[in-house]
């Protein structure tokens, strides 16, 4: 990520150590090429927030609240309630991150992020409708990045989802054009839970959850979001480098398997 | 992303006419900005998109040089008239991620060693847009880049499939981009047999994960013969650079 320090020769150094070693089968810090960090959630710690959580992925911090209030819908998708993640580093999640609008990178990241909700149809939308055409209710969630090492693209999403999994929204009545507020508070539509696995190739080896040294060294990164069902429904490759048919089904294959020890992970955490 | 009408007949026929496997008329022209180190013209489908390549040159700010190797930027972007409803000409959240992965896709591809402390800008313009408009940009720019004589690995080219009625089907249109259920942009460096793009959204089963990426590539392919002999034509007067369909299945 942007908020990474590049720097060449140590980089070159620790590159040619960590393929060392992960030839072996290691990593620099013990895990196994599948294993992820800890991974801790913490939910409705944000009383003003409709719903949030703290996702701590190793060193990696991310917080995500949920805010709900009602707007127009989109034009073209009219019998929907509207969605949006976004997400911002902020400047004291690392040394070299800095205030400002989102960079390209912060933006990848939400997007990403938001695909993987949307695509997998987490929430069901048009349960979000309070008149077709005219008023739906909005979604909201922002995530802050706290501390950076690594894998922001998980944290981040399985913040996300914990938070919207544990999210009460405001129940909104509509009386023929006017939409009013009941004051009742009522659990969002969640339908699934995605997933999101991040991998990193260093070499020829893909290394799951890689932590923000790992990332200053790898070639290319590739995230593969899935469902309940295991169906893969979102995907991004990042970075300038390549992945060979045989290491992209290979990714798959990762995302699967690890999705699915991380869904129960996620489950448990919000109940 | 339920289908209301169906995009795909009981024939097996598609909105435009085409079979799962067929891709879009494509047709590509190098060289056609006189005042860019390089450029191409792609039209795929009713996309219609320019792309330029300026550079090698000096870096701007100055704080940005790489000691070791060019800068790549790349900025994709749509015209205000491109779609059906006009766009805002600034850049949207979509067009900078888009700008983001596109440079990524061409940047293995360049030998930007050979370019130390140096700037490579590649420009991607869609004047109209079509779905797989990422992948046409690729293409096209991966043509400029060569048309501008900057030493490459590979040509990039890119294809997409997708999931329409439930079916696994190559190089989708405007309408089963918004209306089917799933979308997969692919590029990669034919020769070196490597991927340098790859996004999903939709919900693919495993097998048709497989298969969709397979297809990508397969359609790939198809374009990136075009895609020579779009080259040699500039550069050898060789075939014309539109080529029939017919020639796979």
């Amino acid at each position: 990520m942007s908020a990474v320090k590049k720097n060449y020769v140590v980089e070159t150094l620790r590159k040619a150590q960590m393929v060392e070693l992960l030839a072996k089968g290691k990593r620099v810090d013990g895990r196994s090429q599948d294993e992820t960090r800890a991974l801790k959630i913490e939910t409705r710690l944000i009383e003003k927030a409709n719903g949030s959580a703290k996702v701590s992925l190793g060193n990696t911090q991310v917080i995500a609240g949920v805010k709900v209030a009602t707007g127009t819908p989109f034009a073209d998708t009219p019998d929907k309630g509207v969605l949006m993640v976004n997400a911002e580093v902020l400047p004291l999640a690392s040394p070299y991150a800095e205030a400002g609008p989102p960079d390209e990178n912060a933006i990848e990241l939400a997007r990403v992020v938001d695909r993987g909700v949307r695509e997998s149809e987490m929430v069901d939308l048009s349960k979000l409708v309070l008149i077709a055409g005219k008023s739906v209710y909005t979604v909201f969630v922002d995530v802050n990045i706290l501390n950076v090492d690594g894998n922001l693209f998980d944290a981040t999403s399985y913040a996300v989802v914990s938070a919207l999994r544990t999210a009460k929204m405001p129940k909104f009545e509509a009386n023929g054009e006017k939409v009013t507020n009941t004051g009742k508070l009522v659990p969002f539509p969640v339908q699934k839970t995605p997933v999101s696995i991040t991998m990193a190739r260093i070499g020829s080896i893909i290394v799951v959850d890689p932590t923000a040294e790992e990332e200053a060294v790898m070639d290319a990164r590739i995230t593969l979001t899935t469902d309940d069902e295991e169906n893969i429904c979102a995907g991004q490759k990042g970075e300038a480098g390549t992945f060979t048919p045989a290491q992209v089904m290979e990714a798959a294959e990762k995302a699967i398997r690890k999705g699915r020890e991380l869904r129960s992970v996620i489950k448990e955490a919000t109940g | 992303m339920e289908n209301k009408k169906k995009l795909i007949s009981d024939a097996g026929v598609r909105t435009d006419g085409r079979r799962w496997n067929e891709l879009r008329p494509i047709r590509m022209e190098v060289g056609q900005l006189k005042n860019a180190d390089g450029s191409a013209y792609i039209e795929f489908g009713k996309n219609k998109i320019v792309a330029a390549v300026y550079g090698p040159k000096e870096v701007h700010p100055k704080h940005m040089v790489l000691p070791d190797r060019a800068l790549i930027r790349c900025r994709y972007h749509m015209a205000p008239f491109s779609v059906d409803e006009r766009k805002n000409p600034a850049p949207s959240r979509r067009e900078i991620e888009i700008s983001k992965v596109i440079r990524e896709a061409l940047e293995p591809a360049l030998i930007a060693e050979d370019y130390p402390r140096a700037a490579i800008q590649i420009f991607v313009e869609v004047l109209q847009s079509d779905g797989g408009s990422r992948v046409a940009g690729i293409t096209a720019a991966s043509l400029a880049l060569s048309d501008a004589g900057i030493n490459m690995r590979d040509l990039v080219v890119g294809c997409s499939s997708g999931i329409v009625d439930g079916q696994v089907v190559l190089d989708l249109n405007d309408t089963e981009d918004k209306e089917g259920s799933g979308d997969m942009p692919v590029a990669f460096m034919p020769n070196l047999n490597q991927v340098t793009l790859l996004q999903v959204d939709g919900i693919y089963t495993p097998e048709n994960f497989r298969k969709a990426f397979e297809l990508a590539m397969t359609g790939g392919r198809m374009v990136y013969e075009m895609q020579r002999k779009a080259l040699l034509e500039k550069y050898f007067g060789a075939s014309p650079s539109e080529t029939a369909m017919e020639e796979e299945e």
